[in-house]
């Protein structure tokens, strides 16, 4: 009796683990059924590298989009990577304790504001400045990227920290016995021991800066053409789907689906990355 | 105690059942309509004031967004009982929908910065902003500075009519153009940036933007109405066959001198 609780518990677990994980295949399987029929009407390569995006004229084209989620997530990997790394050095090496205990609270809050306000908040300040002082309409890759960088620091932060902190002592111990300074031991024993931690960190601040949103929609202004400079609008994967959802049916809707496929792919092969960084350094 | 917390488990699964019930029965007494965002507002409060008006008409009156073709869809395959549509029918819409009526009209503003020098344009130069055969202010008489275009999302009512009334046939608006999801956003981009230009309702133009003359003729509803302003649109209800009980009662309190009065109050033009 007792051993077939035991077995009924473990099989109670097991279910509800399964119910979590079938989440993620019924999203898989949903996304796949209805996007796959509008990727092969137009065919992979028309699809993925079509330059141009009309879904009244029947045209669905994302390759302005995809370079649109790169240099908005490339741009947000600039403005957030030197900012978050050389935080979390100062939370784990320099910060006295009270001060620690200021900053990490504050930058969970950080994560915990929702992402419309970092959209209303990039509309208010950053569109303007930048339509002020550089030009343009305001509504760029350079907003985007800016809002998405002050997004992305606390998955930065909170990682980069955690695998400085979790080097053995003794690398830093043993550097400074050997007379390094501080900030030589930093530079050339725990960064490069923390390496790998630190790379995990980026790509997962990735993965949140290409999936993002709400705040994208806001200051990255849509337009469907292939940008010229960093000053000027464009769509991203997350973007179009989000903007046009509301109105789409038919053979439109399935385009976005097939959109929802590509920007699947891509955040699955950036967590694969990550993963396997992380795998790397445990071993 | 094993058994008092079984029976207490089955009492939450029967609660919730019985809300779901409840819920389902509350869900046939209503009608549903559904369509353009840009009639959405206005019918929301039509219906409230119906509502107000009729308390005993025995249903209460759901609308629902999603679109001028998404809801001639669901008034075609019956989830709706009317759907609203901002633009014309399409010939196969207009072939399965046996019933249309005219609400009201919807001026269509095409509205820059109040400090933009420029503010009158024709059709045609409207249209070469926004396919990009122009692209500087100074082309028109304003200042030297690009033009940023802004234009709505595709499926967008607001959008097929400009590109109905404004680009024609054979011409596009250009991708490049900033795309926003509402009027509101539209307004508040321009209100914002001296050198932009979009499209919004009439009704919707506020002190913070300046509507553009149309070859000489201001934008303004009594233009609409004497037909010299052309900017302008339908709001459109339509249903598969004449619609009876509350909803026949609600097109006819539309159509009412109140429902009229209301439509004016909110911006729009009586038909």
């Amino acid at each position: 009796m007792k051993k077939f609780k035991e077995k009924l518990s473990g099989l109670a677990f097991l279910v509800l683990a399964l119910s979590s994980i079938s989440v993620l295949l019924l999203i898989t399987v949903f996304i796949v059924v209805q996007g796959a029929s509008s990727i092969g009407r137009e065919g992979l390569l028309n699809f993925v590298f079509g330059m141009k995006w009309a879904p009244s004229q029947d045209i669905y084209g994302i390759f302005p989009m995809i370079v649109g989620t790169l240099s908005v997530t490339l741009g947000a990997a600039i403005v957030g990577v030197p900012i978050g790394l050389c935080t979390s050095i100062f939370l784990a090496e320099f910060a006295p304790p009270f001060l620690r205990n200021i900053f990490r609270p504050a930058i969970q809050l950080l994560a915990a504001i929702p992402s419309v306000v970092y959209g209303f908040v990039g509309i208010l300040f950053v569109v303007p400045f930048i339509r002020n002082f550089l030009g343009g309409p305001g509504l760029s890759i350079l907003a985007a990227s800016i809002v998405l960088g002050v997004m992305i620091l606390p998955t930065v932060i909170s990682i980069c920290e955690v695998s400085l902190l979790s080097l053995p002592r003794q690398y830093k111990e043993g550097a400074l016995a050997l007379g390094l300074t501080r900030w030589q031991s930093i530079l050339h024993v725990q960064l490069p021991a923390a390496k790998s931690g630190i790379v995990a960190a980026i790509i997962l601040g990735i993965g949140r800066a290409v999936g993002e949103t709400m705040a994208v929609i806001m200051v990255v202004g849509n337009a469907t053409a292939m940008p010229e400079s960093i000053l000027d609008s464009v769509r991203t994967l997350t973007t179009n789907i989000g903007i046009e959802m509301g109105y789409a049916f038919g053979e439109h809707q399935e385009a976005l689906f097939a959109t929802g496929i590509i920007l699947f792919v891509m955040i699955m092969i950036i967590n694969g990355l990550a993963q396997s960084v992380v795998r790397r350094k445990s071993k | 105690m094993k058994h008092i917390r079984k029976i207490a488990i089955i009492k939450i699964l029967l609660l919730a059942f019985g809300m779901f019930a409840a819920c389902n029965g509350a869900g046939n007494s209503a009608i549903i309509i559904a369509g353009s965002t840009s009639v959405q507002p206005y019918a929301e409060i039509l219906a409230e004031e119906f509502e107000r008006l009729y308390p005993d008409a025995g249903a209460a009156i759901n609308i629902q967004g999603g679109g001028s073709a998404a809801g001639l869809m669901a008034a075609e395959n019956g989830s709706a009982e009317l759907g609203m549509s901002s633009r014309a029918l399409k010939a196969e819409e207009a072939a399965r929908l046996g019933y249309v009526v005219e609400i009201a009209k919807d001026g269509l503003a095409i509205i820059v910065h109040p400090d933009n020098p420029v503010f009158d344009l024709s059709l045609e130069e409207i249209r070469k902003i926004y396919t990009r055969e122009i692209t500087n202010w100074s082309e028109l008489g304003g200042r030297d500075a690009q033009i940023h275009i802004i234009a709505r999302e595709e499926g967008s009512g607001t959008r097929s009519a400009f590109e109905e009334l404004v680009i024609g046939k054979g011409y596009e608006i250009s991708p490049k153009a900033i795309v926003q999801a509402s009027n509101g956003a539209v307004r508040m981009l321009v209100e914002n940036d001296p050198n932009a230009i979009g499209f919004i309702s009439l009704g919707l133009v506020n002190d913070q933007v300046k509507a553009l003359r149309l070859d000489g003729v201001a934008a303004t509803r009594e233009n609409v109405i004497n037909g010299t302003y052309c900017l302008y649109r339908h709001f459109l209800f339509a249903a598969i066959e004449e619609p009876t009980g509350v909803a026949k009662q609600f097109i006819d309190f539309i159509l009412s001198s109140r429902g009229q009065e209301l439509l004016i109050h909110e911006g729009l033009i009586p038909e």
